[in-house]
C-alpha cells in the first residue's frame, strides 16, 4: 500500500527557499504603478488619492493583522493623530506638504509604541479590546484639545509647496506625489514581509508557542509590528490631510477602524493585493452611492456580511488559492 | 575533582558535562493547581545527562502539565527547578529555551502556512540574535538553506522541502517538528508523545531518529506506546493523578503492582 505521504496532492509553493520578488509580484506592482500614472486622465484625481491613502491605510492594517496576526480595533487613533499632526503642522506652523507627512507619521510612530506596549500583553479579543479603549481616548482628546479644533476640525490646510519648489495646489501635481508617496509605502510594507524579521512575524502568527519554544522573545518582535503598523497607517492619515486639505473627528472616530477591518477582509487578509483591492471597492462604494445616505452604510454591512460568510479568504484570497500562488 | 558550584555562576550551553555532575535537570516538590484541583503534586525528578528518560502514566496523569512547568509555559504554585545546576524556576519559557531546554507539544506544532524548508530555517534563523532588521531581503536567510536541507534530508523530508507545512501528511508533520527542534541543537529535548497516531512505518522511522540524535542529548519524552518505551528509553518513571506512582528501568517499571493497577484501572493496556 502507498503510504499516505505519497497519495497526498502537495501544494508546491513557486519557489523553495526565497529568491527574490516572484515574477508575478513584480508584474503587479508594475501594472498598479503603471494604472497610478494614467489614471488621473480618466478619472477624478481627489477621488483617487483616497483610494490610495486608504490603499496604503488597509495594508498598514493588514501588516498587523495578518502577517502579525494581531487584531486591532483602534487603527484610525494612528490614522486620525498623524493626520491631526500633519495638519496643524502644515498650517499653524507653514511646514512643506513632505515635512508635515513625515510629522503625522512620526507622531503616530510614538502613539503605536505607547499604545501597543500596553496591549501586546493582552491576547485575542482582550488585545483588540485595548486597542479600542485607547482609541476611544484618542477620539476624545482630538474632541476637547484646543488645537485640533473639536467639532469642525482643522479646515483649509494649506497644500504648499513640495521641498518649498513645487506647488501642490494643481490636482495632478498632488496627485503624483501622493502617488510617489503610497507606491513606496506599499513597497516597504512588502519588503518588511518578505524579510528575516517578516519570517519571524510569521511564525508568531502561525504558532506563537512554538516560536517562544523555540526561544524567540515574540513580545518584542509583536511590539515591533504594531509600531511599523501604526506608522504606515499614520503615514495614510497624514498623506490624507493634505488631500483633503482637512483633518476631522471622522478620521479618529470608531467607525474609521472598522472601515480599514473590513477593506482588509474584503479585499483577503494575509495576502498583499488583497487590501488594495478591498480599500478600492469601499471607497468607490462610498463614493458613487454617497447620494444615497444611509445605504451606504447598510450597503458596507451587507458586504461584511457576505464576505465573512461565503469567502473568508476575501477576493484577492480565493484568487491566489485558484491559481495556487500567493498573492 | 570538581570544586563545589558557585551559586549563580554562568554555566556553559554547549554541550559539555557541567559542574552539576549527571543530573542535567532536577526539579524538587514541583506542584500545579488549577483553581483548588491539583495537575502535579510534589514531583520529583532527576534526569541523568545523556539518557532516554520517559514519562508514562494514564491520560491526565498530568504529564504534558509537567512539561508545561519544565520549560515554564505554565508557573509552578510550588516546588523548584534546575537545569544544569542552574536555578530556572523563575525564568520565562524563550529564555529558557535558549539555554538549550527545548521542548515540543502533543499537538503538532509545525508552521502551517510557511513551507517545510522554512520552518526548519526559522529554528536557525534564531542564530542571528534578536535581530528586527525588517528592511532587508529574505535572501539573507538563504545562507541556511543548506543546513535545512541536510536537516530535512535527516528526517526524510527531501522531497517536502518546499510543501506548506499544513499540508503535510501526519507523520511527516511530526517528523518536521523534530528537524525544527533539532536545528536548534539543543542540549536537551522534551518529546511530548512523538509518535501518538503514527504509522508503524513512522514510529520505527523516528525510533531510529530518537536513538540517533539522543547519542550527544538527553531526551525527555512523553510516549504511550510501551513498546517504543521499552525499547528506547533508560529510564522510565510514572505518574498517576498527578503523583510519581514509580521509577526505574523498563523491567521494574513493568512489573510494579501499582504500575499495572493504574494502566489497567484507566483502560490501558
Ligand atoms: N490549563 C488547565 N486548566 C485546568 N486544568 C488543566 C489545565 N491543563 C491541564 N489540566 C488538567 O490537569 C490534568 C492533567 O492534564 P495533562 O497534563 O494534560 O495530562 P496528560 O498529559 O498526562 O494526559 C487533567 O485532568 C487536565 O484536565
Ligand atoms: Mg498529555
Amino acid at each position: 500500500m502507498a503510504t499516505d505521504s505519497e497519495m497526498i496532492d502537495v501544494v508546491q509553493v513557486d519557489r523553495p527557499g526565497a529568491i527574490g520578488m516572484p515574477m508575478l509580484h513584480k508584474a503587479i506592482f508594475i501594472g498598479l504603478l503603471l494604472l497610478g500614472l494614467v489614471a488621473p486622465f480618466m478619472l477624478y484625481p481627489i477621488f483617487l488619492m483616497k483610494v490610495m491613502c486608504f490603499a496604503l491605510f488597509a495594508c498598514a492594517f493588514n501588516l498587523l493583522l495578518g502577517f502579525g496576526g494581531l487584531l486591532s480595533f483602534g487603527h484610525a487613533a494612528y490614522f486620525g493623530s498623524a493626520s491631526y499632526i500633519s495638519a496643524y503642522t502644515a498650517k499653524a506652523w507653514g511646514f512643506t506638504p513632505e515635512l508635515a507627512i513625515l510629522c503625522g507619521t512620526g507622531a503616530a510612530a510614538i502613539l503605536g509604541l505607547a499604545i501597543g506596549s500596553l496591549a501586546i500583553r493582552r491576547q485575542g479579543i482582550y488585545f483588540a479590546m485595548v486597542t479600542l479603549a485607547f482609541a476611544q481616548m484618542v477620539f476624545f482628546f482630538s474632541l476637547q484639545a484646543p488645537f485640533t479644533g473639536g467639532e469642525d476640525g482643522i479646515q483649509s490646510v494649506p497644500r504648499g509647496y513640495l521641498l518649498g519648489l513645487i506647488s501642490m495646489a494643481p490636482d495632478r501635481n498632488l496627485y503624483y506625489f501622493v502617488l510617489g508617496v503610497v507606491f513606496v509605502g506599499l513597497l516597504v510594507i512588502y519588503r518588511i514581509i518578505h524579510s528575516p524579521f517578516g519570517q519571524v512575524l510569521k511564525g508568531i502568527r502561525d504558532n506563537e508557542a512554538r516560536m517562544v519554544s523555540l526561544g524567540y522573545r515574540t513580545s518584542r518582535y509583536k511590539l515591533a509590528v504594531f509600531v511599523l503598523s501604526a506608522a504606515l497607517a499614520g503615514l495614510a492619515g497624514a498623506t490624507k490631510a493634505i488631500v483633503f486639505q482637512l483633518a476631522s473627528l471622522t478620521d479618529v472616530y470608531w467607525t474609521m477602524s472598522g472601515e480599514v477591518v473590513l477593506m482588509t477582509l474584503l479585499g483577503g487578509m494575509g495576502t498583499v493585493f488583497g487590501p488594495i483591492l478591498g480599500a478600492a471597492v469601499i471607497v468607490t462604494m462610498q463614493n458613487y452611492l454617497a447620494t444615497f445616505g444611509d445605504w451606504v452604510t447598510i450597503g458596507q454591512g451587507i458586504i461584511f456580511v457576505v464576505a465573512v460568510m461565503l469567502f473568508r479568504e476575501g477576493i484577492v484570497g480565493v484568487i491566489a488559492r485558484i491559481i495556487r500562488r500567493p498573492l | 575533582m570538581a570544586p563545589a558550584i558557585a551559586i549563580g555562576s554562568a554555566f556553559d550551553n554547549g554541550h559539555s558535562v557541567s559542574m552539576s555532575g549527571d543530573t542535567i535537570l532536577e526539579a524538587s516538590g514541583l506542584t500545579k493547581e488549577f483553581k483548588g484541583f491539583v495537575a502535579v503534586s510534589n514531583v520529583d525528578l532527576k534526569v541523568r545527562r545523556g539518557s532516554i528518560h520517559a514519562l508514562i502514566g494514564p491520560n491526565g496523569a498530568g504529564k504534558t502539565t509537567c512539561f508545561n512547568l519544565l520549560t515554564k509555559f505554565l508557573q509552578p504554585t510550588r516546588g523548584s527547578i534546575h537545569y544544569n545546576g542552574q536555578d530556572i524556576t523563575a525564568m520565562q519559557p524563550a529564555d529558557i529555551a535558549r539555554l538549550g531546554l527545548v521542548r515540543s507539544f502533543q499537538i503538532s506544532a509545525v508552521f502551517p502556512k510557511m513551507t517545510a524548508l522554512e520552518n526548519v530555517r526559522i529554528a536557525l534563523q534564531r542564530r542571528r540574535g534578536d535581530s528586527f532588521d525588517f528592511w532587508r531581503s529574505e535572501r539573507a536567510l538563504t545562507e541556511f538553506d543548506d543546513e535545512a536541507l541536510a536537516l530535512l534530508a535527516d528526517v526524510g523530508l527531501t522531497e517536502f522541502s518546499a510543501t506548506l507545512a499544513g499540508e503535510l501528511p501526519y507523520g511527516r508533520k511530526r517528523a518536521l517538528e523534530i528537524a525544527t527542534t533539532l536545528a536548534l541543537n539543543p542540549e536537551m529535548l522534551l518529546l511530548d508523545e512523538p509518535m501518538a497516531g503514527m504509522t508503524q512505518q513512522d514510529i520505527d522511522r523516528i525510533s531510529a531518529l530518537i536513538r540517533r540524535i539522543a547519542a550527544n542529548r538527553t531526551i525527555f519524552m512523553v510516549e504511550h506506546n510501551l513498546s517504543v518505551v521499552a525499547s528506547l528509553s533508560d529510564r522510565i518513571t510514572v505518574l498517576a493523578r498527578g503523583e510519581v506512582l514509580a521509577e526505574g528501568d523498563y523491567a521494574t517499571v513493568s512489573k510494579d503492582p501499582r504500575v499495572v493497577e493504574a494502566y489497567i484501572g484507566a483502560g490501558h493496556a
